[in-house]
């Protein structure tokens, strides 16, 4: 007897199931390539259906009151709507079901249009018979739907940064601002990161010390600020609303602490560039070494150049790092303001300042002098005792420049404590171990895990003000999850069954949310229902089928495929 | 749709700020909403009035390439889904006609052509401007011919064009051959017309036109009269000549297969912006990569000063264009665009890698246009009180890059500078970071002191 036959068994089909079906027009998407009256006719006779309806748009609020009424005056207890995407729609209707007292998870949605009625535009005749097919699967699955209830868990309104950069204390200084209490956590012995290195700062000329300093001053002033210096995460577990964590601080007791929600914002670093281009670290040196000694007097170089793309934008590290081409056409303005004769040379391949102010810098450094030259990336330039030689694509000849300094613009790249934090905290990395965000386009500072988000350059480098926007940005993102009266989750998730799990750990291997844990002493695998997200892997993994979705059960899938394939 | 179904925001679209007042914590805003002629709580957005209305309009979601009528939606799934009457169209609207057709198919009794702009009055605490931008006119480049070359065309046009729910269906045909197709209607009419000509006086001769004209040729029949039915014969033959020729072509028309685009149209150009549009290199390589994907055999170039792939992912996303779609990166000013004959563009230009001046024919060229501040920027700005930079965006300070030049009035996306989405939706939320530090207290007393 196979297995499904069993789930059969177990779960005799009731007898009072009444399912009402509601076919949607949605104006003329999806009744204008296929017969809704025949699928609505088609819906009605089939089993355990009591009503069947087409309206013009069953999301519309008429439509809506349609499902109301007839879940009153027929009393149904199943709901099938046919029309466009769950994922735009199924929220919509499930509320309505509830409104109507009927469980929210006792709905079920057949999309006739995206997967339909679009796709058949040329075919009438077989997209209403796919539309039939695919509302019998909807009634099918419908039929053996069981209630749940939403699960709530517990929020804790308090927020953990991590990093005491520019982000991490435009963040830390947003939540505290909102009310909500924030630990901020920095592995240095002071906050600013970066920034403490630094000169100047484009456009505006502000110190970068004195900038950041102020910004110290103001957040680690707030009250709802608990601030940990030389300190490290050691320790994370939990889901969202209640992450419990572990901080070491240096020489003290590791210190529990429970949050609701974390920014991820511990920074980049600059590449060193080892012997690259001569690299020396007295005459031919960094840009952020530059930036060091321009913080700590005038220089005396009367002639500098630049050379951008130095370890990036090459076969080892393919990625443009966004900001070197804007320090370096920066640190020229400010070598010429500082001294009009100096002579700046920037060797580059793209010069990447994209924007209106930067490329207003681009073209305020050219009015003062500084000189730009491309050089493409098969002959880069070669830097020798005195001078830097490159080959002029312009005049196809090769050009000699003198120089007393060369400043070697080097990429922005992870930290080397960004590994460790991404295994301790279960969060994705890039192949340039940069955090990576759920959605590159629409969720840049989230993380696909629920409750942690991230900012500033540990996501990619950014400039200051990119920085501090994405730390305020990651913090309003937080605080979304952290004003909510109550945490509720869809019942959508797996089970594992004691009875059957055979502690296998096929699941465990193949979770992407590391929601399935291990329990040695009962050999038998677990589900975090929080954190699950429904994807459902584990239920398709499971040899004993003893993990199973719920929503998507055996039972209800082969009942599905059935209705198609025994048609 | 999630900001459209959220219960804690009220969306008023097609509306406009008329005037703020008050400052920061406090702020009274008028805001005038535009009659629809459509009453929002009673349409459904079924679509029956605009599948019914008689008056076809622009379509201008599809920047023009396709029609729309005088009742009409935006596009399919913009929130909110009611419909709105352009009076400028609308033969209710206009002198002396009568219509009606909407009111009469609208089941739900929405139509309202009595309906006026409303004013309403709002309590704010905080001010987010996102106004976004315009993108520059192209015809202001007269060399580069848009608007006279119909086979130029802007990066957003072919974004319409690559659309499967686009004017070609995701079919990249080249303008000139869409406007061939289009006339033969025309044609065929004027072609119809002419003909039937022929019907009066097959009648009063008694023989077929055919056997008239073979007669008239032979010089049997003479008269002015004659003449005059002889030139009708020859202006359809005429017409029916174009008509076959054109159906011929049209029928060979084939998909653009070498497309060019063509950077900085409108941007780091001290005629028009000085500014670098920030997100133009990245869609002309994803619009490029989707065209060799639509047509494994196509051959795209990007003619451009820098390449600005300066995004997380960007860098090694031109690089993929240029190993899988086989993107070309001339690194280039384009000086001039000419037509040869049957309207193949060719670009002229300046390779400055290989110090040459070149040519290139190409079926299509698609001209990646400036982002530019919106054109009713400057007016919201004196409305709401706030200055913008010189090169019309709204001014900000590195340090506070979501503050405006006032209190409590913040701006994110490209109404601040050009940025592409992923900035763009950071600085969303950062926007309203500021504005919550704001609303829950704390902030107001810092500015304040």
């Amino acid at each position: 007897m196979s297995s499904a036959q069993c789930l059969e068994i177990d779960h005799p089909a009731p007898e009072d199931i009444r399912v009402g079906v509601f076919i949607c027009h949605c104006g003329s998407n999806i009744a204008g390539y296929l017969d809704c009256e025949a699928v609505t006719r088609n819906a009605a006779a089939l089993p355990r259906v009591v009503y069947a309806k087409n309206n013009l748009y069953t999301c519309s609020e008429a439509g809506l009151a349609e499902i109301r009424n007839a879940i009153a005056e027929h009393k149904l207890n199943r709901v099938v709507v046919a029309s466009c995407s769950p994922r735009t729609h199924q929220p919509l209707f499930c509320s309505t079901c509830a409104q109507a007292g009927l469980n929210p998870y006792l709905f079920e949605m057949v999309n006739i249009r995206d997967q339909c009625s679009w796709v058949h535009m040329q075919d009438r005749e077989r997209a209403t018979s796919k539309a039939m097919d695919l509302v019998r699967m909807g009634v099918a699955k419908a039929i053996f739907l069981e209630a749940q209830r939403d699960i709530e868990s517990s929020l804790v309104r308090k927020a953990l940064v991590i990093g005491g950069g520019i982000a991490g204390l435009s963040a830390a200084e947003a939540f505290a601002d909102m009310g909500i209490e924030v630990l901020l956590i920095e592995k240095e012995a002071q906050y600013g990161g970066l920034l403490q290195h630094l000169y100047r700062l484009a456009p505006e000329g502000v110190h970068a010390k004195e900038l950041i300093e102020g910004i110290v001053q103001r957040v680690t002033a707030k009250p709802q600020v608990r601030g940990f210096l030389s300190a490290q995460v050691v320790a994370v577990d939990g889901v969202i609303g209640s992450y419990r964590i572990s901080i070491q601080q240096a020489d003290r007791d590791v210190l529990q602490e429970t949050v609701g929600c974390i920014v991820v914002a511990t920074g980049a670093v600059p590449f060193q560039p080892d012997s690259r281009y001569g690299y020396n670290g007295r005459s031919v040196i960094t840009q952020a070494e530059l930036e060091e000694k321009l913080a700590a007097g005038p220089l005396d170089a009367k002639r500098v150049v630049m050379i951008q793309c130095v370890g990036a934008r090459v076969p080892e590290r393919e990625y443009c790092a966004r900001i070197c081409c804007l320090t370096a056409v920066k640190n020229a303005l400010y070598l010429k303001e500082a001294n009009p004769v100096v002579q700046v040379h920037i060797l580059y391949r793209d010069i990447q300042m994209y924007g209106a102010e930067n490329e207003r810098m681009l073209w305020q450094s050219r009015g003062r002098g500084v000189r730009f030259d491309v050089y493409d990336e098969q002959r880069p330039p070669q830097v020798g005792e005195s001078a830097v030689e490159f080959y002029q694509p312009l005049t196809g000849e090769m050009q000699m420049l003198p120089y007393d300094l060369v400043v070697l613009s080097t990429p922005l790249v992870a930290s080397s404590g960004a590994r460790s934090l991404a295994r301790l905290m279960r969060i994705p990395m890039d192949q340039n171990d940069f955090f990576m965000e759920a959605h590159a386009k629409l969720r840049p500072l989230d993380f696909a895990t629920d409750g942690i988000f991230l900012s500033g350059s540990a996501r990619y480098p950014a400039t200051v003000a990119e920085a501090r926007a994405q730390g305020l940005g990651a913090a309003a993102r937080a605080a979304t999850v952290l004003f909510k009266e109550k945490l509720v989750t869809s019942a959508l998730v797996a089970e594992i069954n004691p009875e059957t799990c055979v502690g296998c750990q096929g699941c465990l291997a193949v979770c992407p949310y590391g929601a399935i844990g291990y329990i040695p002493e009962r050999g038998i695998c677990e589900v975090n229902t929080i954190l699950c997200k429904g994807c459902g892997n584990c239920a398709s993994t499971c040899p004993s089928q003893s993990a199973v979705l719920k929503g998507f059960t055996p039972k209800q899938l082969l009942r599905q495929i059935r209705a198609v394939v025994n048609a | 749709m999630d900001v459209g179904r959220h219960p804690n925001i009220r969306l008023l679209a097609y509306s406009e700020v008329e005037k703020v007042e008050g400052e920061l914590g406090s702020f009274q805003v008028t805001v005038r909403k535009k009659a629809r002629y459509v009453d929002e709580a009673k349409c459904t957005g079924c679509g029956a009035c605009a599948e019914k209305c008689p008056t076809a309009t622009v379509d201008s979601y599809n920047l023009g390439l396709a029609k729309a009528k005088a009742i009409y939606r935006y596009f399919a799934q913009g929130i909110p889904s009611t419909y709105t009457i352009d009076s400028r169209y609308c033969r209710n609207f206009q002198e002396g006609k009568k219509c009606g057709v909407c009111a009469k198919v609208c089941q739900a009794g929405a139509i309202d052509y009595k309906q006026q702009d409303q004013l309403i009055q709002l309590e704010i605490g905080a001010i987010i401007l996102a106004t976004g931008y315009d993108v520059f006119d192209a015809r202001r480049i007269e060399e580069y011919g848009y608007g006279r070359l119909p086979n130029v065309v802007t990066s957003l046009e072919l974004e319409r064009f690559l659309s499967a729910s686009g004017p070609t269906h995701g079919h990249l045909y080249r303008p000139s051959d869409l406007a061939l197709q289009a006339s033969l209607p025309e044609l065929e009419k004027s072609c119809k017309k002419s003909a039937k000509g022929f019907e009066k006086y097959e009648k009063e001769l008694g023989q077929t036109w055919q056997d008239f004209y073979a007669a008239y040729q032979r010089g049997e029949l003479k008269g002015a009269e004659y003449d005059e039915w002889a030139e009708q014969v020859r202006l359809w033959q005429r017409l029916s000549d174009e008509l076959e020729k054109k159906k011929e072509q049209a029928a060979s028309r084939q998909t653009a297969h070498r497309i060019a685009f063509i950077q900085c149209v409108g941007s780091r150009d001290i005629r028009f912006n000085r500014h670098c549009s920030g997100f133009c290199c990245m869609h002309s390589i994803k619009e490029a990569i989707i065209a060799r994907e639509h047509d494994p055999e196509a051959e795209v170039f990007v003619f451009g000063m820098d390449i600005r792939a300066v995004g997380k992912g960007f860098e090694e996303y031109r690089n993929r264009g240029a190993r899988e779609a086989k993107v070309n990166y001339i690194r280039s000013r384009v000086a001039e665009i000419t037509e040869e004959r049957d309207h193949t563009p060719v670009v002229w230009y300046e390779d400055t890698k290989e110090r040459q001046v070149c040519t290139m024919a190409v079926d299509m060229v698609v001209l990646a246009v400036a982002c530019e501040a919106p054109a009713g920027l400057k007016r919201l700005a004196e409305i709401v009180g706030i200055e913008l930079s010189d090169f019309g965006f709204v001014k900000t300070r590195f340090s506070e890059p979501l503050d405006t030049t006032r209190s409590g009035v913040f701006v994110c996306g490209c109404a601040q500078s050009p940025m592409d989405i992923p900035e763009s939706v950071a600085q969303a939320s950062s926007a309203a970071a500021r504005a919550a530090q704001i609303l829950t207290g704390a902030e107001t007393l810092r500015l304040a002191s």
